[in-house]
């Protein structure tokens, strides 16, 4: 690589000698280069352009539309508890508690069993099983959510309410995690089913951290007498950061899910910290709410609730981006 | 302008092809409620006419909001336009819009009490109360005293409700507004509303779906759908102090209970109606119409359309679960037809 470049450099330095004032201009590029390239490059420029327009054409239309809002009811919006359309007074406190509480749930349960499963997959299964192993656990994320959802009512809740939450109730009332009457639709369920949906993403990319750690690594620690498990933990360990890049985007999943949510999470705008009670998510308003929402400060209340989410996702997605490239990168330096 | 340019060729060369030229196309938006009953007005008329109707069921907001803006020859709405939404109708397209009454729906109280059957009966008083939390446990002496003879269980009740923004909720808590003060000051009449308790279900098989999973369940459905889906529904006490079991009779009762007090505008609120027949929780549907229109061809197709739909298409209604108007109401809105007229 270092020469290949180095002979660019040179042949650069030569044409620049050749054609000093063209090369002021950056012309020499221009005749340099096949008009056919030239266009080529310069339409696929165009569609990449594209993708970040319409990103930033969103938050911009987001915010515009906002204002009426955000100028209302200030940092009300973030931390007021009062969402009444009646009288349009709009408080999100209850909705962004619901999503950041029902997605670190889901994340509580499904962060272990991932784990397990992707340390299954890389270190531990035989080849003839970790292909269509691996390949039902990413069936799993094309499932639609909607599908989800109707598991969710139909099985899991009767089963969550006859079942799960009297034993839980019983045993463990005296938390306050566990009080209140067994509906089934509410934390728990939406917590639960978003578990499941988080699976597989977080499943998939911390699999594929831990086989970007080289295998030289592990003949080391087997070389220096560590057992399976030893050698499990240094992978483990390696792979830390992207393990957490990995959690980081299925938080982004959880957090903007909508339709299975809304379906088990009993639709309730209430704050609590029992998984029997209901709540409420930000997507889940935005889907109940804003196909008839009529005044002005209503939509555009609606529509901050969208920003914040936006926002959310934007920063949750960037941090795990960041922290998978990290690791993956390292590695790859590493192993060269 | 290059874009627009080649979607009219295409447009054109679609229609050239169908060869259907001269045909007329009207487009509305609005109500998800009666879009059953439109659809199979629309394509029967267009059976008959020629006439193409092309309507999207984007809810009653989305409709009023295309109205004002005027991307639409007509809108529908299960609620009546607002004063201040009728008056940006007037800023922005120069004509004052009609309500015209189509067809009536109702809202039913359904629950899930295996032990009690059929013919659970509620007063006002009763169903208030058990929106507004404050009776808790169905064998509460409120409820038994007026169903002697029922087994009421010792459960508490779980009060379900809309968690998306509907036209049934509407026309719900307007009832519950009209029948109790404490309602009106502490939650009020809309859409959307902040509930005192309860759960939220999605759409009616949302909120169908919580009350026939839960044991001791209450809450609130379409009368079409609580009809097609065999649901067990609340014989409610009227403003005559009747208990009455709501169907399509009872529906049109209340219709013709308000005639009295009909303002001219149609824009009527048909709940806790008087008459002893009267079904409490009952509404309108409407259509809303310019009533200065600025294609005289779209003007006399949609004339002609609607004369059709309030006399033959009405007939369809029953069939379909929708409430037919009562005679009376229909010449009122056969009258305010005849006020269409050409933007000049």
């Amino acid at each position: 690589m270092p020469e290949t470049k180095q002979e660019e450099n040179n042949q650069n330095k030569k044409q620049q000698e050749k054609q000093p004032a063209a090369s002021l201009f950056g012309l020499d590029k221009l005749f340099q280069k096949n008009p056919g390239d030239l266009l080529f490059e310069n339409i696929t420029r165009f569609f990449a352009f594209i993708v970040l327009s319409i990103v930033f054409l969103m938050a911009y239309e987001m915010i515009k539309s906002s204002m009426p809002s955000i100028e209302k009811f200030g940092w009300n919006f973030v931390f007021g508890e009062e969402w009444d359309p009646v009288l349009d007074e709009y408080g999100a406190f209850p909705y962004i508690f619901g999503t950041i509480y029902s997605s670190v749930l889901a994340l509580i349960i499904s962060l272990p069993l991932s784990i397990g499963v992707a340390v299954f997959l890389s270190e531990l299964s035989p080849r003839w099983l970790e292909q269509p192993l691996s390949l039902l656990v990413e069936m799993l994320a094309a499932i639609p959510s909607i599908v989800y959802g109707l598991f969710g009512i139909f099985v899991m809740i009767p089963w969550l309410r006859e079942t799960v939450e009297p034993f839980l109730g019983e045993k463990l009332g005296f938390l306050p995690l566990f009080q209140g009457p067994p509906y089934g639709f509410g934390m728990l369920a939406a917590a639960l089913v978003l578990s499941i949906m988080i699976l597989p993403i977080i499943t998939s990319i911390s699999r594929d951290v831990m086989r970007s750690i080289p295998d030289s690594q592990r003949e080391a620690a087997f070389a220096l007498g560590a057992t399976k498990w030893e050698t499990i933990k240094i992978v483990l360990s390696g792979s830390k950061s992207g393990i957490l890049g990995a959690t980081l985007l299925g938080l982004g999943r959880a957090v903007g899910e909508t339709m299975a949510v809304t379906m088990v999470i009993g639709n309730r705008a209430d704050i609590s910290f029992s998984l029997f009670d209901p709540g409420h998510t930000m997507a889940s308003v935005l889907a109940n709410e804003f196909a008839e929402a009529s005044s002005t400060i209503y939509v555009s209340s609606l529509i901050e609730i969208a920003l914040l989410l936006f926002v959310i996702t934007i920063i949750l997605n960037s941090i795990a981006r960041l922290v998978v490239w990290g690791v993956t990168k390292k590695y790859k330096v590493a192993a060269h | 302008m290059k874009g627009k340019l080649i979607l009219v060729i295409v447009v054109l060369m679609g229609l050239f092809s169908s060869s259907s030229f001269a045909q007329l196309k009207i487009n509305g938006a609005g109500a998800t409620f009666p879009y059953v009953i439109y659809s199979k007005w629309f394509d029967v008329y267009h059976q008959k006419t020629g006439i193409e109707f092309n309507y999207q069921s984007i809810g009653s907001g989305g409709g009023v909001k295309q109205t004002i803006e005027g991307t639409v020859d007509f809108g529908a709405s299960d609620a009546p336009m607002r004063e201040a939404e009728m008056k940006a109708v007037m800023d922005k397209q120069g004509t004052e819009i009609l309500h015209i009454p189509t067809v009536m729906g109702a809202v039913v109280v359904t629950y899930n009490l295996p032990t009690v059957g059929k013919g659970l009966k509620l007063t006002p008083e009763v169903l208030s109360g058990i929106f507004l939390g404050k009776i808790t446990k169905w064998n509460d002496s409120k409820i038994t005293s007026i169903n002697p003879g029922k087994n009421l269980p010792n459960k508490s009740i779980i009060v379900t409700h809309r968690s998306d923004g509907s036209g049934t909720t509407n026309i719900f808590t307007d009832y519950m507004s009209k029948i109790s003060k404490e309602w009106n000051s502490k939650v009020g009449t809309g859409k959307s509303v902040k509930w005192p308790v309860g759960l939220g279900g999605k759409g009616n098989e949302g909120v169908a779906g919580l009350v026939k999973q839960t044991k001791g369940a209450i809450g609130y459905v379409e009368l079409a759908y609580a009809v097609q889906n065999n649901l067990e529904y609340a014989l409610l006490k009227n403003k005559a102090g009747e208990y009455v079991e709501p169907s399509f009779g009872s529906v049109s009762a209340a219709a013709a209970g308000a005639i009295k007090n009909m303002p001219a505008d149609l824009r009527v609120s048909l709940t806790n109606a008087d008459g002893k027949d009267s079904y409490p929780i009952s509404g309108f549907t409407w259509l809303l119409v310019y009533k200065k229109m600025k294609d005289q061809k779209k003007m006399e197709a949609l004339k002609n359309f609607l004369k059709w739909a309030l006399t033959d298409g009405e007939s369809y209604a029953k069939d379909l679960y929708y409430a037919p108007l009562p005679k009376e109401v229909i010449k009122l809105c056969e009258k305010k037809v005849a006020q269409i007229t050409l933007k000049k």
